[in-house]
C-alpha cells in the first residue's frame, strides 16, 4: 500500500535544482524560468494530490510510502500525510512559485539606501537552485511520519535557508544568518537527544511515530523528552523570549527568503508541538499547559508591543509574526477541537498574510532601498496599486474580519476561552488578554501604513514606479487567497478538522460536546 | 410579549435572494478597484447603479415580508457553512433587518447621487464610489446576519470602509490621523464584543440568532455579555467613553460624513444592543440600565460639544453624537423604546443627512470653508440647500409635527416613565439641541456676509439639490408616518417584541410642553446672541466652559495623558528591553564565548619547550592518577 | 639485576626529559629526544629478559626503526630552518601559535 506521491513530489524540486545547477554558465533568466517551472509543476502535483486526499486510503495518514532507510536502527523513509500536513505542503507549494516570481532580482543583489548595491556573494544559479532544495525539504518535513527522518528534515532546512540569507541578504546578513543558525542548531541539538532519548526508552526498536504514539508511560521521562523537543520547536516558532534571531533574519534576508522563513519554515515549530510534543508525550503536555500558554499571552502582546515601536519595516513584520506564532501556540495547547483546528488553519493563514506583508513591503524597500519606514512617506498617492495591496496584505496581518486570518485567529481565541480541559478561568482569562492584542494589531499595522502610504509625498518617493504586471501577479494571488479563504475556510477545515479529532484522542483529551459536532463534519 | 420565532426560509421569493442586496454593492466595489482606472470614465455611474439596484432588492424583500402574517415575518436565508460546527453564513430577513436595509440603500442611495456632483471634480472619484460601495454591502451584512460573527464581519466592514472614507485625502495628515484613529478606537470597542461572543459561544454554544433564547430576567452572565456588547456599541456610536474619533473623521468628504458618521454606520451600536436586546438587555436590566446611561451621558456630552463648535462639520458631528444618544437612550428602556430609537434612528438619517450633504452644499459653494464665523446671510445665495437644511433644523430640535418632534418626544416621555432622571436629563437636551441647532442656521444663514474675498457662493446643481429635496420631505413627514397610531412599533413588534401596553401619543403632557418651552428658550437666545448681534470673525476667548466644549470635554486630552503616553512610554521600554535584554543577554552570551576563547588560545605560545612540559605535567598526572586508582 | 637495569633506563630518562625542556639547540634537543626513546627500549628488553619472552625485544626493534624514521625528517626540518634562518635554537621557531 505504498504511494509514490509524496517521494515524487520531493524528487521532482531535487531534480529540478540539480537542472537549475548544472545550467551553463550565464544563463541566469533561464535559470529562473525552469525554477518557476519545476515549482508550478509541484503546485500542480500538490494540487491534484489535495484534491484526492478525502477518497485516498489510509486511516489517519494517507499516500503512505515506507522504505527502509538504517534497518539496524529502525530508520526509515517513512512520508505521509494528515490534513494538517497536507495544508502545510499545499501552504509551501503555494508560496514557492510566487517567491521565485518574487525574487526574480532579488538575487541580483540587493539595494543599499545610499544606491549602492550588496552584491551577492554566489550566482543567480545558487539561489534558486537552493530555492528549489529548500522546497523539496520543506515537503519532506511536513510529510515525515518517521521520528528520525522528520529531525534530518528539520536539520538540514537550515542549510540553503543559512545561505539564501548569509550570501544574498542585506548589509548585516553575516550577523543574522549566524544567529539564524546557531540558534537552530541549539534547538535542533536538543531534540537530536530527545530523539534517542525517546529510541532508547521507548525501546521499540523503530523511529516511526504511529509506533511511538503511548509509547512512553513513565510521567518524568515523558517530561525530559517533552522539553528536549519543545525548546527545539519553541526556538523554531519562535516563542518569546528564545524569538530574536527572527526580527534579524526576516530583516537581512530577501524577501522571498524572509516569506519562506516565516510563512513556512517557523510553522514546522508549530506543526512540530502539535504533532509530536502534544502525540508523544501528553502527560507531559498538560503538565506543562500552564507555563507554555503564560508563554504564548506573553508573545502575543510583547510581540504586539515591540512591533509598534519598530523604524524598520521588515522588523515590524517579524514581530508581528511572533505575535501571531503566540495565537498559534495558545491555540495548540488550550487542548480543544476549535483552538487546535483554529490553530493549525493559522498556520496556512498566517503564511499566505505574511507572505503578502513581506512581499509588498520587498516591492516598496526595491523601490527605495530603504526598510526605514521613516525614508517614505505618501506612497498611495504616486503607486495606488503598490499601496493598496500593502493595506490589504496589512489589513489581514490585523486579523480583519472577511479575511482569512480573522477566522484562525478568532478560532482560536474562542476555543481557548471554551476549552474546558484544565478547568476554565485561566484559559478564559489566556483568551481576554490575547483578544487586547486585536487593539495593538491595529496600531501597529495601521501606524506603520500612515507613516509610509500617508501624508505629503517625500521627495524621493516620487520617482517610484507602480507596481509592474510580475509584482501584480505575484500578490494578485495571494490576495484572491486571503479573501476567498476568509469568507470559505470550509475546505481547508474540512480537512484538517479529522486531523485534529485524532490529536486529541491520542492526547486523551475528552472532546467536549460542542466540538464534537465540528469533528463530525 | 417576546419576538416571534425566527423560521427558515424555504419558499423562493425575493427574502429567499435577499442576498442580492449584499452582492450588488459588493460586485460594485470589485469592479472599480480590480479595474481601476479603466473604470474612470463611468464608475459614478456603477456605483449609483449597484446602489440602487440594492435599493430595489430590500423594496421587493419589504413587500414580500408585508404580505406575511406577523408570526412569520421573520425568515433566515442559510447561505453556506461558514466555520463548520460553529456557525454558518445567513441572512435573517425580518422587520427590524428590512428597516435598517431600507434606510441604508434608500439614503445611500441618495447620496450616491449626490457624490456625483459633490466629487465631480476630484481626480479620484471612481476610488471614492468603489469605497461607497463597499461600505453599503459592509453595512447591509451587518444589518442582515442571522449570526454574531457574521454580524461582526459587517461591523468591522464598515468600519474599514470608514476608515478609508475619512483618510480619503490621506495625503492631508490630519486626515490619516483621523482614520487611524477612529480604525483604532474601534478596535476597543470590537475588543468588548469579541468577549462577548466568546461568552456567547461558551454559555450557549451558539452565535446565531435563531437559536438564542429570550430571557426575562438577568444573570452576571448575560449582564457581562450586556455590557461587553455594550462597550462595541459605543465604539461603532461614538458614545462615552469612545466617543473621541467621531469628530476628527470630519476630515473626510462630507457625503461620507453623512452616510456613515451621521445616517448609518454610527447607528450601527443601536442596532446591536435593539437586536440583541431580548437576549441580553431584557426590560428594567441592568445591562439595560447601563446602555440608558450611557445613551443619557452622551447626549449632552454631545450637545455641549455641540454648541462651542465654529465648524459646521463638527457641530453637526456634536449633534449627532447627541441624538445617537437619544437612541441609546431609547434602546434602553424595553421594546417601547426600541421602537422609538429605531423611529428616531430612521428620522434621523434623513433629517442628519439632509444637514450634512446641506453643509456639503455650502462648503461646495464657499471653496470647503467650513468656519461658519466666516459665511453668514447665505439664505438668498442658496435658496434650495437653505430651505432644505432649515427643514432638517426644525426636524431635530422638534418643531412640532416634523419627523423629530415625534421620536425624539416618544424616547423623551418613555424615559421619563421608566427612568425619570434620565428623562428629565434628555429633556435638557433637547434644550441644549435648540440652543446649538439655532446657533448653527443663525451663523451660517442669516446675518451679514463675513465670507473670504474670493468667495462666491452659488446654489450647487441640481444632482446635489434634488437629494437634499428628497431627504427633506422624508424629514418632514416621516416621524408622523412611522409614530402615529404605532406603525413603526407595531411594524416592529415580530422582531424585537411587543410592549405590555401601546404607548399613546401625548403632545400636550408636561414632559413634551417643558421640551417645547427649553426648545424655544434655547433657540431665542441663539438669535440674540448669533441672530440679532453680529458675529465676531475670530473666535472669541470664550468662558471656561465653552474652553470644555470646544476642546471636545477634553476627551482628547484625557485619552492621551491615560493612554496615548503611557503606551508610547511602554513601546519605547519594551524595544528597548528586547534590544539590551534579550537580544543583550544573547549577545552577550556570544561575546562571553567569543572573550573567552580569545584569551584560552594565549596558551598556543609557539614555544615547542612549553609544549614538551605541559606534556611531561600531563603524563605525570596521569601517571598518579592511575597509581592513586591503584590498578596499574 | 632487573632493578638496577631499570633504574638506569629512569636516570637515562629523566637526563632526556631534562635536556629537552632546557636545551635550546634543536640538535641537542633532538639527541635528548632519542636519549628518551632509548632509556624506554632499555626498559623494555630489560622486562622481556625478566619475563621470558620476546614481545619486548620486538618492540625495541619497532622503536629503533620509528626513532630512525624521526631522525630522517627532524634532521631534514631542522637543517632546513637553520638555512633560512641561520639560527638552531626552537625557541626561535615560535611562529605557529595563536
Amino acid at each position: 500500500m505504498s504511494s509514490l506521491w509524496l517521494p515524487i513530489l520531493m524528487a521532482v524540486p531535487v531534480l529540478g535544482a540539480v537542472v537549475v545547477a548544472l545550467l551553463p554558465k550565464g544563463g541566469t533568466t533561464l535559470a529562473k524560468q525552469v525554477t518557476l517551472l519545476v515549482s508550478l509543476v509541484v503546485l500542480a502535483l500538490t494540487l491534484v494530490m489535495a484534491f484526492q486526499f478525502p477518497n485516498a486510503a489510509g486511516d489517519r495518514f494517507k499516500f503512505e510510502a515506507t522504505y527502509d532507510w538504517i534497518p539496524s536502527f529502525g530508520v526509515h523513509f517513512g512520508v505521509g500525510v494528515d490534513g494538517i500536513a497536507l495544508v502545510l505542503i499545499a501552504l509551501s507549494a503555494v508560496l514557492v512559485p510566487i517567491v521565485v516570481l518574487a525574487s526574480w532580482h532579488d538575487a541580483d543583489g540587493v539595494k543599499a539606501a545610499d544606491g549602492t548595491v550588496i552584491a551577492p556573494k554566489r550566482s543567480v544559479k545558487t539561489y534558486f537552485s537552493l530555492l528549489l532544495v529548500l522546497e523539496a525539504m520543506m515537503i519532506g518535513v511536513f510529510a515525515a511520519t518517521d521520528v528520525f527522518l522528520f529531525y534530518v528534515f528539520f536539520e538540514a532546512m537550515l542549510i540553503p535557508m543559512y545561505f539564501m540569507i548569509g550570501s544574498y541578504g542585506g548589509a548585516q546578513r553575516s550577523y543574522a544568518a549566524v544567529k539564524f543558525l546557531l540558534y537552530s542548531l541549539f534547538g535542533g541539538l536538543l531534540m537530536l537527544v530527545a530523539v534517542i532519548g525517546l529510541y532508547v526508552v521507548a525501546g521499540k526498536g523503530t523511529f516511526m511515530f504511529p509506533e511511538l504514539v503511548g509509547a512512553i508511560q513513565d510521567p518524568a521521562t515523558q517530561k525530559w523528552l517533552f522539553a528536549g523537543f519543545f525548546i527545539a520547536f519553541a526556538i523554531k516558532a519562535p516563542l518569546w523570549p528564545v524569538h530574536t534571531w527572527l526580527p534579524d533574519a526576516a530583516a537581512q534576508a530577501p524577501a522571498g527568503a524572509a516569506v519562506l522563513l516565516v510563512g513556512v519554515l517557523d510553522k514546522v515549530g508549530t506543526f512540530g508541538m502539535l504533532r509530536f510534543c502534544l502525540e508523544l508525550f501528553p502527560d507531559a503536555a498538560k503538565a506543562f499547559t500552564t507555563p507554555i500558554i503564560v508563554l504564548a499571552v506573553i508573545s502575543i502582546i510583547y510581540g504586539a508591543i515591540v512591533a509598534i515601536g519598530q523604524t524598520d519595516m521588515k522588523r515590524l513584520i517579524a514581530y508581528t509574526s511572533i505575535s501571531h506564532f503566540g495565537f498559534i501556540v495558545m491555540g495548540v495547547f488550550a487542548m480543544s477541537q476549535v483552538a487546535q483546528a483554529g490553530a493549525a488553519l493559522y498556520m496556512v493563514n498566517h503564511g499566505f498574510a505574511t507572505g503578502a506583508l513581506f512581499l509588498a513591503a520587498g516591492f516598496l524597500i526595491a523601490r527605495r532601498g530603504s526598510p526605514h519606514i521613516a525614508d517614505y512617506g505618501g506612497v498611495q498617492k504616486v503607486t495606488p496599486v503598490l499601496a493598496g495591496f500593502f493595506l490589504v496584505a496589512g489589513l489581514a496581518g490585523l486579523s480583519l474580519p472577511g479575511l482569512s486570518s480573522f477566522v484562525s485567529e478568532f478560532m482560536v481565541m474562542i476555543g481557548t476561552y471554551s476549552s474546558d480541559a484544565f478547568g476554565s478561568g485561566a484559559l478564559a482569562a489566556a483568551a481576554i488578554v490575547s483578544a487586547l492584542a486585536v487593539i495593538l494589531a491595529a496600531v501597529y499595522i495601521l501606524w506603520m501604513v500612515q507613516r509610509a502610504m500617508n501624508g505629503p509625498t517625500a521627495e524621493p518617493v516620487k520617482a517610484f514606479k507602480d507596481l509592474n504586471a510580475r509584482e501584480v501577479w505575484v500578490l494578485a494571488p495571494l490576495v484572491a487567497l486571503i479573501i476567498g479563504f476568509g469568507f470559505f475556510p470550509k475546505p481547508l477545515l474540512d480537512v484538517i478538522n479529522p486531523a485534529v479529532t485524532s490529536t486529541l484522542t491520542n492526547v486523551q483529551v475528552d472532546i467536549p460536546g460542542v466540538a464534537e459536532k465540528g469533528a463530525g463534519q | 410579549m417576546d419576538p416571534v420565532e425566527i423560521i427558515q426560509h424555504t419558499a423562493g421569493g425575493v427574502i429567499g435572494m435577499s442576498w442580492l442586496m449584499i452582492a450588488f454593492p459588493l460586485l460594485g466595489a470589485t469592479i472599480l478597484l480590480v479595474f481601476n482606472r479603466y473604470t474612470n470614465r463611468w464608475g459614478h455611474l456603477l456605483g449609483v447603479a449597484m446602489s440602487l439596484a440594492s435599493f430595489v432588492v430590500a423594496v421587493l424583500a419589504f413587500v414580500q415580508l408585508l404580505g406575511l402574517p406577523e408570526a412569520q415575518r421573520r425568515q433566515a436565508v442559510h447561505l453556506w457553512e461558514f466555520i463548520p460546527g460553529m456557525v454558518d453564513m445567513g441572512l435573517l430577513v425580518d422587520p427590524l433587518s428590512i428597516a435598517f436595509a431600507l434606510l441604508i440603500t434608500g439614503v445611500g442611495s441618495l447620496i450616491h447621487i449626490y457624490s456625483i456632483g459633490y466629487m465631480a471634480h476630484d481626480p479620484d472619484r471612481r476610488r471614492f464610489f468603489a469605497y461607497l460601495n463597499l461600505f453599503v454591502a459592509a453595512m447591509l451584512l451587518l444589518v442582515l446576519a442571522d449570526n454574531y460573527l457574521a454580524l461582526f464581519i459587517g461591523w468591522e466592514g464598515v468600519g474599514l470602509a470608514s476608515y478609508l472614507l475619512i483618510g480619503f485625502w490621506q495625503f492631508k495628515p490630519s486626515a490619516a490621523v483621523a482614520a487611524k484613529k477612529a480604525f483604532v478606537v474601534n478596535r476597543v470597542g470590537d475588543f468588548g464584543l469579541l468577549v462577548g461572543m466568546f461568552l456567547i459561544w461558551t454559555t450557549f454554544g451558539t452565535l446565531a440568532f435563531a437559536e438564542l433564547k429570550p430571557i426575562t430576567s438577568e444573570n452576571p452572565t448575560t449582564l457581562a455579555i450586556g455590557l461587553l456588547l455594550l462597550l462595541g456599541a459605543c465604539g461603532k456610536s461614538a458614545q462615552l467613553p469612545l466617543q473621541s474619533w467621531l469628530l476628527d473623521a470630519m476630515e473626510g468628504p462630507t457625503p461620507v460624513s453623512a452616510l456613515i458618521h451621521a445616517a448609518t454606520m454610527v447607528t450601527a451600536g443601536v442596532y446591536l444592543v435593539v437586536r440583541s436586546g431580548a437576549f441580553f438587555f431584557p426590560e428594567g436590566s441592568g445591562a439595560a440600565l447601563a446602555v440608558a446611561i450611557v445613551g443619557a451621558a452622551t447626549l449632552l456630552a454631545g450637545a455641549i460639544i455641540g454648541c462651542a463648535k465654529d465648524d459646521i462639520k463638527k457641530g453637526l458631528a456634536g449633534s449627532t453624537m447627541s441624538q445617537i444618544g437619544y437612541m441609546m437612550l431609547g434602546a434602553g428602556l424595553g421594546p417601547v423604546g426600541y421602537a422609538f430609537a429605531i423611529g428616531h434612528l430612521i428620522t434621523h438619517g434623513f433629517f442628519k443627512a439632509d444637514m450634512f450633504l446641506g453643509a456639503g452644499s455650502v462648503m461646495h459653494a464657499m471653496n470647503d470653508e467650513v468656519n461658519m464665523r466666516k459665511y453668514g446671510g447665505l439664505r438668498k445665495y442658496m435658496p434650495i440647500t437653505f430651505a432644505t437644511f432649515f427643514i432638517g433644523y426644525l426636524a431635530i430640535i422638534g418643531f412640532p409635527l416634523l419627523s423629530g418632534y415625534f421620536t425624539k418626544d416618544g424616547i423623551i416621555e418613555s424615559a421619563i416613565h421608566a427612568e425619570p432622571v434620565l428623562g428629565w436629563l434628555a429633556v435638557l437636551g433637547a434644550g441644549l439641541t435648540g440652543f446649538y441647532m439655532s446657533r448653527m442656521v443663525f451663523m451660517t444663514f442669516f446675518g451679514e456676509k463675513r465670507w473670504d474675498k474670493e468667495a462666491h457662493p452659488h446654489e450647487s446643481p441640481a444632482v446635489m439639490t434634488v437629494p437634499l429635496i428628497v431627504l427633506s420631505i422624508g424629514s418632514i413627514f416621516l416621524g408622523g408616518y412611522l409614530v402615529l397610531s404605532n406603525t413603526l412599533l407595531l411594524w416592529l413588534a415580530p422582531a424585537v417584541g411587543r410592549p405590555a401596553e401601546l404607548p399613546g401619543f401625548h403632545p400636550f403632557s408636561v414632559p413634551g410642553l417643558s421640551t417645547l418651552a427649553l426648545v424655544a428658550v434655547g433657540a431665542a437666545f441663539a438669535w440674540f446672541k448669533y441672530g440679532r448681534a453680529e458675529v465676531p470673525a475670530v473666535q472669541p476667548r470664550g468662558s471656561f466652559l465653552t474652553t470644555f466644549a470646544r476642546r471636545d470635554l477634553y476627551g482628547d486630552a484625557l485619552n492621551e495623558s491615560l493612554i496615548m503616553r503611557p503606551g508610547q512610554w511602554l513601546t519605547r521600554l519594551a524595544v528597548y528591553f528586547d534590544n539590551r535584554g534579550i537580544d543583550g543577554v544573547v549577545n552577550g552570551l556570544a561575546a562571553g564565548i567569543g572573550g573567552s576563547s580569545g584569551r584560552l588560545r594565549r596558551l598556543q605560545t609557539g614555544f615547542a619547550r612549553t609544549y614538551a612540559l605541559s606534556i611531561l605535567f600531563g603524563a605525570a598526572i596521569l601517571t598518579g592518577a592511575l597509581l592513586l586508582v591503584g590498578n596499574i | 639485576m632487573t632493578t638496577q637495569y631499570l633504574i638506569l633506563s629512569g636516570l637515562l630518562f629523566a637526563i632526556g626529559a631534562v635536556g629537552v625542556l632546557i636545551r635550546r639547540n634543536a640538535i641537542v634537543v633532538f639527541m635528548c629526544v632519542e636519549l628518551m626513546l632509548n632509556a624506554c627500549n632499555l626498559a623494555f628488553v630489560t622486562f622481556a629478559r625478566q619475563v621470558g619472552n620476546l614481545e619486548g625485544q620486538i618492540i625495541a626493534f619497532f622503536v629503533m626503526v620509528v626513532a630512525a624514521a624521526e631522525v630522517v625528517v627532524g634532521l631534514a626540518i631542522i637543517v632546513t630552518i637553520f638555512r633560512t634562518r641561520r639560527s638552531a635554537s626552537v625557541d626561535d621557531a615560535n611562529l605557529l601559535k595563536y
